[in-house]
């Protein structure tokens, strides 16, 4: 099924050919923005460690696995395959497997129909807001990954958030991997009127534990006043590759909190831009890797402060056991303009091994002289006389170690809105390490 | 209480520790009886609390020399945490603080686990919260302890408080407390010393380390051991407490001879 491409430029052609000949266009109104961003994957190349932004991260076993782009399967997945990942507080879901909407599986009941939707559908009333606003957050020069997604853009999950609404429900994004040896493309695409509030939980799921690859873009654009919380879950395979860029944009005191937690995925690569382009917008981004055995985890993070009295929280955490790798790379730009900028940003990072690894590299640049910008990065492991005192009220070794894993992401997770996701991850930081 | 129906729970022999290759421990003789209350005071350095890991079974001691039975058990070939299964409770100096885990997770945890060892019924989380309330009752303890996390930023007293609920709810044989008078004020330091003497009965026993009489005048000791140098160089009835109040530790280094006599004199009378 995978055909080997043997260097960066000979599998970027294959996966454009593999592509090109089968898609039928329905959305011509997009076909300028795909037009454009195959001819700049045709300018770039796989990166590799010899690019800065790539320094720890080898992603040049892609080329080995040049997998075609996933079809829609005519036999989808089971309703009681997925129902382990839905939440009991949403009935706003929409459902992608494979990249590819699955209507039958997904429900909306909190918002009306023309909020939420797949692209087409979306497009029919919405074609003007949704053509002037995708593809202008995410870049796609200088960005191979993004560049791919979009130039395979053809479906993608749409919210569109009229002013003044609030979508009590949370909504769930449930993107599910059921095919080995492809690639699927998902997206998402979120617009937050002015004063609107929304809840959206990206869940990256797998019902198989084959070698794909997943690569996602989400493009959030936040209007005056309006707040966006964001949970994303990344839960693929552990034989996956997980590529995903995601680009925030806040206008005038606008509120984006995130949550972003990487758990699967042999690589797993996520890039967060978020600017605030607006006065008095504020954004919190925190993330929770946990990783074992051969995995690596990347984040990079760019938080752009572009206007002044913005304020920006960051909290990343890694859990990092056997022979894992996690990187983040947390980038704070503070521009000449952006004066009163109050920014905080902790990498905190906790190896189970003698063998886990973790490059942290905070990173900041800037521009303003009236700023208030803390950052700090720590890396430990599990502290030997916290460790006593639980064996001293009669907790094991075993018991004590994952307890106290588990204190260390607690935090993390008690930001995440929904109980039952909270839950989940919980019992998953909980029974995470095997081999102790 | 000294009883002459007593079991030998404890017995320390000719015991030797050090830590990264230095003596602390420089032979230990101890032994104590169910029902039985021991002080050890001694100087800052003595090795008090060295004695009190090394019986918990910190990995970071080493035992060189010398035996220690529990109830006729090696307690050298036990983990730490089978100590604690097999009743064997240490209440820290220094408790330590642990964030992101609740305290009243970690308390039903704790005595869930024990509980099972000794073949009784767990608790679920909601009889635990009605059982731990109770117990926090006797200790005069807010229940807003059991929300927060373990130890994390519980003033001096508070953790030492936290130290005895736990032995409260653990209902150990043999309770190691050291230092737990230290950062109490006298109305919390009454409230302790209630909470322990209600848990003291003949057939447990309780090992009081402690710089103060202050704390004999509410738990009565029925010895009190003098630690020099990793050893225990004297040992007398709860008197020599007073005497330790008023005369400092100089005049055992300097009268020897005097001490020797005094530890046969003071021992089992
Ligand atoms: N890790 C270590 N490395 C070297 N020396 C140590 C270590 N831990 C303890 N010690 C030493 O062992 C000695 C005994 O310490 P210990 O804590 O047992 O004293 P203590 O009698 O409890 O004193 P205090 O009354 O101050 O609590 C001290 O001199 C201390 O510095
Ligand atoms: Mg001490």
């Amino acid at each position: 099924m995978s055909n080997k491409a043997a260097n960066s430029g000979d599998y970027l052609q294959y996966l454009l050919n593999s592509w090109s000949a089968k898609s039928a266009d329905k959305l011509s109104g997009l076909s300028q923005l795909r037009a454009r961003a195959i001819d700049s994957v045709n300018t770039q190349r796989l990166p590799n460690k010899r690019d800065e932004e790539w320094r720890f991260t080898d992603i040049s076993p892609l080329t080995q696995l040049a997998f075609p782009p996933s079809q829609q399967q005519s036999k989808v997945v089971q309703a009681n395959d997925l129902e382990q990942f839905y939440l009991p507080e949403t009935t706003n879901r929409l459902v992608f497997v494979d990249g590819h909407y699955a209507a039958e599986l997904s429900t909306i009941a909190d918002a009306p129909i023309q909020m939420i939707g797949n692209l087409p559908a979306m497009m029919r009333s919405r074609a003007s807001t949704i053509e002037s606003h995708l593809g202008h957050y995410a870049k796609i020069d200088g960005n191979v990954f993004s560049a791919l997604n979009t130039a395979f853009l053809r479906d993608c999950a749409v919210i569109i958030v009229p002013k003044k609404t609030v979508i009590v429900e949370p909504i769930q994004l449930l993107f599910v991997s059921t095919q080995e040896e492809v690639s699927s493309y998902p997206r998402c695409f979120v617009i937050a009127e002015q004063d609107s509030k929304l809840t959206l939980i990206e869940d990256h799921v797998s019902i198989t534990s084959a070698s794909y690859i997943t690569n996602t873009v989400a493009e959030i654009c936040l209007a005056a006043n309006a707040h966006v919380q964001h949970i994303r879950i990344q839960r693929d395979s552990q034989q996956a590759y997980h590529l995903a860029n995601c680009a925030v944009s806040l206008a005038h005191a606008s509120q984006y909190q995130s949550v972003s937690v990487s758990l699967g995925s042999k690589i797993s690569r996520y890039n967060l831009e978020v600017q605030l382009s607006d006065e008095n917008s504020e954004c919190t981004i925190d993330g929770l890797t946990l990783i074992a055995g051969q995995q690596l985890s990347d984040t990079h993070t760019c938080i752009d402060h572009i206007k002044p009295h913005c304020t920006s929280h960051q909290q990343h955490k890694c859990i990092v056991d056997e022979t894992a790798h996690a990187v983040f790379n947390g980038k704070i730009m503070v521009r000449p303009q952006a004066q009163q900028t109050n920014s905080s940003q902790s990498s905190r990072n906790l190896l189970l091994s003698n063998t886990a690894k973790v490059d942290t590299k905070p990173q900041l640049e800037i521009f303003a002289d009236d700023v208030k910008c803390a950052h700090g990065a720590t890396v430990g492991q599990l502290d030997s006389e916290e460790i006593f005192y639980l064996e001293s009220r009669g907790l094991s070794k075993e018991s004590a170690r994952k307890l106290l894993t588990y204190a260390f992401a607690a935090d993390i997770i008690h930001r995440i809105p929904v109980a039952s996701l909270q839950q989940q991850l919980e019992k998953i930081v909980l029974n995470q390490m095997q081999g102790v | 209480m000294i009883d002459s129906n007593s079991i030998t729970m404890l017995s320390i022999k000719n015991l030797h520790a050090s830590i990264n290759g230095t003596g602390i421990l420089n032979g230990i003789d101890l032994t104590v009886k169910s029902g039985e209350i021991h002080a050890i005071m001694g100087l800052n350095g003595s090795g008090k609390s060295t004695l009190a890991k090394v019986l918990a079974g910190h990995s970071a001691y080493e035992v060189t020399q010398g035996t220690i039975e529990f109830e006729g058990k090696n307690l050298l070939e036990l983990a730490p945490e089978e100590r604690a299964r097999a009743g064997l409770f240490l209440g820290f100096q220094y408790p330590v603080e642990i964030p992101g885990v609740a305290n009243t997770q970690f308390l039903r945890l704790a005595y869930n686990t024990i509980q099972s060892q000794r073949g009784k019924e767990e608790l679920d989380p909601l009889e635990f919260d009605d059982f731990v309330r109770e117990k926090m009752k006797l200790l005069d303890m807010n229940p807003d302890f059991l929300d927060r996390s373990v130890n994390e930023g519980f003033s001096g007293g508070e953790k030492k408080r936290n130290e005895i609920l736990q032995m409260a709810l653990l209902e150990p044989k043999l309770s190691i407390l050291d230092e737990t008078d230290s950062g109490l004020d006298i109305d919390a330091l009454k409230i302790v010393a209630k909470g322990v003497n209600q848990i003291i009965n003949k057939d447990n026993a309780t090992i009081l380390v402690t710089h103060y009489q202050r704390l004999l005048d509410y738990i009565v000791p029925d010895f009190v051991h003098v630690m020099q140098a990793g050893r225990i160089v004297m040992t007398g009835g709860k008197e020599l407490a007073m005497e330790l109040e008023t005369r400092g530790y100089d005049w055992i280094g300097s009268d020897q001879r005097n001490a020797k006599n005094r530890l046969t004199a003071g021992a089992h009378a």
